[in-house]
């Protein structure tokens, strides 16, 4: 039994199935929990007011922001490697979910700036290296588009991944050197757990929990369509030989 | 691979198509941003080390999609992949005659338009140095852009929508050498950083291209 | 509902906003898989019937 027996479609599907009402259902739950929490039963914050809520929404996009790319590249690498058409999938399927969150936490960010610091926006680095991170999600998710064929289009786009990731990285730290920033550092560490009291923090968990779930979730469902759609597609070349023979 | 040099050097200056167009781009940048900001020489001259090179850039960004284009509809792609030397050199030749044909002119032409931009004094230099330095990178940058969209009919658009994200360091290091060096302030860190890019890009993105025309090849 | 004091605005806004982004992007994933899922039934049913007609 290896990981990569999840790589054959027909496996996939038959082994995701029976998950994903559930996955569904603990990320509703969750993400209930987690915003009805943080929206109606957290003090406000003696500086921030009640702009604190904020954070249960802000916090868990941004994280999975990054980290749905970071899926993308993984999932990318195993297509490039090893072949397996579930993996490019699962790629194309969670781009759209990952510009969703990044556009959530530049929406958020905004709105928690505006009485925070004054503006909606401002040129920060944290900030910025969003900014860019939602074109490179575009940039992606347009040249999936754009390709009619489907494994040019797996390739190239996860040729792309692997570039942008690199190039990611070094715009992260070329805006830092570009600009020192207004935004505070990360809202969450292990090393400084008290950073934040403990009646944020729980439903902040929570939340976190939730849109990886919802996020988990999605991509599920978005990967076994796509599967379902290279079937159709498959059946129809199928069909056409066919007719072509008879 | 001199030959084909020679070759996409000659077809690129004879075509006049990229060659005049981007230079020509370049000025009518310098000349409409001042009509937009106004003509105050403080704000222009503060601004000028930004917007030459985001006119450097964009200009680059016009030719990009004819490095690949004219080869692949006539098949001489296919013909060049079959050729002994590798993909990954056909990919830096290409990538060097785009630098030769645009991004050297407009390095020797952004000192003039400097003028233009009222660009402090102890500036020129770094101007030049960095653009030098720093449109190399665009320029590899630009085919790897170039070699993933080669084979779309509208690929143009895509192409920037691709390629400018990937631009941001090379733009963050180069546009601050210039203004650092306008301040009279040290230029190492990000002159050094630049290098570095352009280096790092011209090294391993030709990899990167070839097996993306690979793919577009199949 | 708690009181929201000067930025209810902004907070009210973020989550409505945020809440509608997700819920379109749930939408669409899940309208996108209803139709793939049933033009799959309807083709594998004829090419069922296709092979069948072969006999």
């Amino acid at each position: 039994m290896s990981l990569w027996e999840y790589a054959n479609p027909k496996k996939f599907m038959d082994t995701t199935g029976p998950l994903v009402p559930w996955i569904v259902g603990a990320a509703a739950l969750l993400m209930a929990v987690g915003l009805i929490w943080g929206f109606f039963l957290t003090p406000d914050d003696f500086r921030q007011g009640s702009t604190v809520r904020i954070v249960f929404l802000h916090v868990p996009s941004a994280m999975m922001a990054i980290n749905i790319w970071v899926m993308m590249l993984v999932t990318s690498l195993i297509w490039l490697i090893r072949r397996h058409h579930v993996s490019a999938l699962a790629a194309k399927a969670a781009a759209p979910i990952g510009l969703a969150m990044t556009v959530i936490a530049l929406i958020t960010g905004g709105l928690w700036g505006q009485p925070m610091w004054g503006t909606w926006w401002v040129w920060d680095p944290r900030l910025t290296s969003f900014l860019i991170l939602c074109l490179f999600y575009i940039g992606y998710i347009a040249l999936w588009q754009a390709i009619e064929d489907p494994d040019t289009a797996a390739d190239l786009t996860a040729v792309l991944c692997l570039v942008g990731s690199v190039f990611a990285l070094m715009s992260r730290y070329a805006v830092w050197f570009w600009s020192q920033g207004l935004h505070q550092g990360a809202s969450l560490s292990l090393q400084s757990g008290e950073r934040m009291a403990a009646a944020y923090r729980w439903p902040l968990y929570t939340c976190m929990v939730a849109f990886g779930l919802l996020f988990v979730a999605l991509v599920l469902i978005a990967t076994r369509t796509e599967i379902r759609a290279r079937r159709i597609k498959a059946l129809q070349t199928r069909a056409r030989l066919r007719e072509g023979a008879a | 691979m001199i030959a084909l040099l020679g070759r996409d050097l000659r077809l690129a200056i004879r075509a006049g198509g990229g060659f005049g167009l981007g230079l020509a781009f370049f000025l009518i940048l310098a000349v409409l941003v001042p009509l937009g900001v106004g003509p105050e020489p403080e704000v222009l001259g503060r601004i000028a080390p930004g917007v030459l090179w985001v006119g450097a850039l964009l200009a680059c960004l016009l030719s990009l999609d004819r490095i690949f284009a004219l080869d692949w509809e006539d098949g001489s792609l296919d013909l060049l992949a079959t050729a002994p030397i590798p993909m990954e050199g056909v990919v830096a030749v290409k990538a060097a005659a785009h630098w030769l044909t645009t991004g050297l002119p407009l390095t020797l032409v952004a000192p003039v338009l400097g003028v233009l931009m009222n660009l402090d004094a102890g500036a020129y230099g770094w101007l030049v140095l960095s653009l030098l330095l720093g449109t190399p990178a665009l320029s590899v940058i630009g085919t790897f852009g170039a070699a993933l969209t080669v084979g779309l009919r509208r690929g143009g658009l895509l192409l920037s929508l691709l390629v400018l994200p990937l631009y941001v360091p090379t733009l963050i290091y180069g546009a601050s050498v210039v203004t650092r060096g306008a301040e009279g302030l040290s230029v190492g860190t990000p002159l050094a950083l630049l290098a570095g890019i352009t280096l790092g890009a011209a090294a391993l993105l030709p990899f990167a291209s070839a097996a993306a025309i690979r793919i577009n090849l199949r | 509902m708690p009181d929201l004091g000067a930025y209810w605005l902004e907070v009210m806004a973020s989550y409505v906003i945020s809440l509608a982004i997700l819920a379109t992007l749930v939408v669409l994933i899940w309208r996108r898989s209803d139709r793939v899922r049933r033009e799959l039934s309807e083709t594998e049913a004829r090419a069922r019937r296709a092979e069948r007609s072969d006999g």
